[in-house]
């Protein structure tokens, strides 16, 4: 993960916790998605960037998990597409594994 | 209308390995904060040889002496699947070694920055100079001249000078052009002299194949990622100009273009609406290597038993003209564009690049027979976890087309097959972005096997920290159908004469009233 990004993520848990926070991903890959999940859960595998060795708690979600929670039209407009183009199973198979 | 045409484009691939271990950002970072990494450790013994790169299949592609469709016919992996009688010569361009690079970047310098070792600058000269392709390029001769000491260079890189290295030796250095400023450091003049160096040799090389006078080029937009500048005007430009000045192109101008990887459909977009507008003939859009990719993802290459494949700079050169009536035709009306207003789901992003500007032209998603996005070579992107990028493109225009209702859903894979193409590029941000099918496109359109590409660059801008905003940018062409002739065009003095003579009647009809 970016390590901007983990940069953001550390200071949003550290002002909000972990019990009302969650981490929704959009990434294109099942691999590289369950290293993103991994890294807001138990820290960056990868040892590089701010959340090496901090784990974090956070419960991290793909965007195909939460189709019902997001307004329909939205999803037909922002998502829908790449329900077509990437393997949606082995995403959330890979993410949800890490929850 | 009388479209501009692509008249002929070139690829040059430059080996680049001590530049990969030394001025890639993977491996300058991991040196930085972590200098005793076993990924470091293992590097410099898992890069490929000389031959090896030639040998690859991708690259074969990339210079033009195997065609996309054959890669895809090759074996995977490509790395395990070497063409053994591969040469380094391509139709549209070569492979260099890493010395013939460095002594570039030696005849370019006109501010004495790259100094070489004196039996390491004898033993580049030869191979330069007896390079016919090179041999109009402006002070080419002074690659002849005797070089420095050992000991002047280590003087050298003890004043902040960054080291070119050779097969393991350090055979010269580029000094820092500014005691100092931070835009004139050596590492920057590093980067955009292998960058000027790379983009001349492959302008040489577009020029000879298209046996073009360096003359008739009257504009140049150069497209790469670098900025050159001082502290004052960092990015200021104009790395257009100082490649034309080494190439002899007496007669243009020319400026740069930046936008990360869309940079280079911008830049055609612009050099198609300069020509078709009568401001210049000949447009030259080129760009050169970028150091800081090289061996971006290797981290990820040597965890999976992967040769270290991000080791060859990419560069491409290619001209827009005037109508001709025999190159294919870009279609300035058939040009689309990510708004700032256009979203930056990947769905909102193809419909603005991909689909819109079709449905403005009343063209179908079904009459484009090639789509060419960011070609990256999926032998390099798929072990880093980024997938097979022009497969995930091709497969969102198929499903944009599913949703749309031009192809049904069932559909998808074969849409892919037949308009899609395999990625052969290095993943050099702004190289793969589009253009290297250029090449491939021109002979296939011209021969008459297919009729319409689309061309797609998009781009990160995310990575400057100014917007999170995208960008992308595409362009159509299409077989040449003829020059049109022109309406003749009525001028001012004409005009003027008809209104005279209409209210010279008017006056003799009042008067004899």
């Amino acid at each position: 993960m970016d390590l901007e990004n983990q940069a953001r993520i550390k200071d949003l848990a550290d002002e909000f916790g972990n019990e009302e926070l969650i981490v929704v991903l959009g990434g294109g890959e099942a691999e590289a998605s369950a290293l993103a999940a991994e890294t807001v859960t138990s820290g960056d595998p990868t040892y590089a960037g701010p959340l090496a060795g901090v784990p974090l708690g956070l419960k991290a979600y793909h965007i195909f998990e939460l189709k019902d929670e997001v307004d329909a039209e939205v999803y037909d407009e922002q998502i829908s597409m790449m329900e077509m183009v990437l393997d949606m199973d082995t995403i959330i198979e890979a993410v949800s594994a890490l929850r | 209308m009388n479209f501009p045409v692509i008249k002929g484009a070139a690829y040059n691939l430059f080996h680049a390995p001590e530049m990969l271990i030394h001025q890639g950002t993977t491996q300058t970072s991991e040196m930085r904060t972590n200098p005793g990494s076993d990924h470091l450790k293992k590097l410099a013994s898992a890069l490929r040889g000389f031959d090896d790169v030639v040998q690859y299949p991708a690259n074969q592609v990339y210079i033009g002496n195997m065609t996309p469709a054959e890669l895809e016919a090759t074996p995977t992996p490509w790395y395990a699947n070497p063409i053994p009688a591969a040469s380094r010569v391509g139709r549209f361009g070569g492979i260099y070694s890493e010395d013939e690079l460095i002594g570039l970047m030696k005849v370019v310098d006109i501010f004495d920055l790259v100094m070489l070792e004196d039996t390491f600058q004898k033993s580049v000269a030869h191979k330069l100079l007896s390079n016919e392709k090179f041999s109009n390029i402006k002070n080419i001769a002074k690659i002849d001249n005797p070089g420095i000491s050992k000991e002047d260079i280590d003087a050298l890189l003890g004043k902040q000078a960054e080291a070119l290295r050779f097969q393991g030796q350090i055979v010269g250095c580029v000094k820092r052009a500014h005691e100092f400023d931070p835009a004139l450091t050596a590492h920057v003049m590093f980067e955009n002299l292998v960058s000027k160096a790379s983009s001349v040799a492959t302008v040489m090389e577009l020029l000879a194949n298209l046996s073009m006078d360096p003359h008739d080029v009257e504009y140049i937009i150069e497209c790469s990622e670098e900025a050159c500048g001082d502290m004052n005007q960092r990015g200021g430009g104009n790395i257009a100009k100082s490649i034309g000045e080494a190439c002899g192109l007496l007669n243009a101008t020319g400026s740069d273009t930046r936008s990360f990887c869309a940079a280079p459909a911008h830049a055609s977009v612009e050099a198609a609406a300069l020509v078709q507008a009568g401001v210049y003939r000949n447009v030259l859009v080129v760009a050169g290597g970028s150091t800081a990719k090289l061996g971006m993802n290797s981290k990820s290459h040597l965890e999976k038993n992967v040769p270290v494949l991000e080791d060859v700079l990419g560069t491409f050169a290619f001209i827009i003209s005037e109508n001709d009536g025999v190159h294919p035709i870009i279609r300035t009306d058939v040009v689309g564009r990510h708004t700032i207003g256009s979203g930056s789901s990947p769905q909102a992003v193809m419909t603005a690049i991909v689909t819109d500007p079709l449905d403005r032209a009343g063209i179908s998603l079904k009459d484009i027979d090639k789509f060419s996005p960011e070609m990256q070579n999926p032998e390099i992107t798929k072990p880093a976890g980024a997938g097979d990028v022009p497969e995930a493109n091709f497969k969102m225009i198929a499903a944009l087309g599913v949703k749309r209702g031009d192809f049904d859903r069932s559909e998808i894979a074969e849409v892919v097959k037949q308009k899609g193409l395999p990625g052969f590029a290095p993943t050099q941000g702004h190289i793969p972005s589009g253009v290297p099918f250029l090449g491939f496109a021109c002979d296939m359109l011209m021969a008459g096997e297919i009729n319409r590409v689309m061309i797609i660059g998009k781009g990160s801008l995310f990575l400057g920290r100014l917007t999170n905003l995208f960008d992308g940018v595409s362009y159509l062409i299409e077989k040449n159908p003829g020059i049109v002739k022109q309406e003749t065009i009525v001028d001012k003095d004409e005009i003027r004469k008809m209104v005279a003579e209409a209210m010279r009647n008017f006056a003799i009809s009042l008067g004899s009233e």
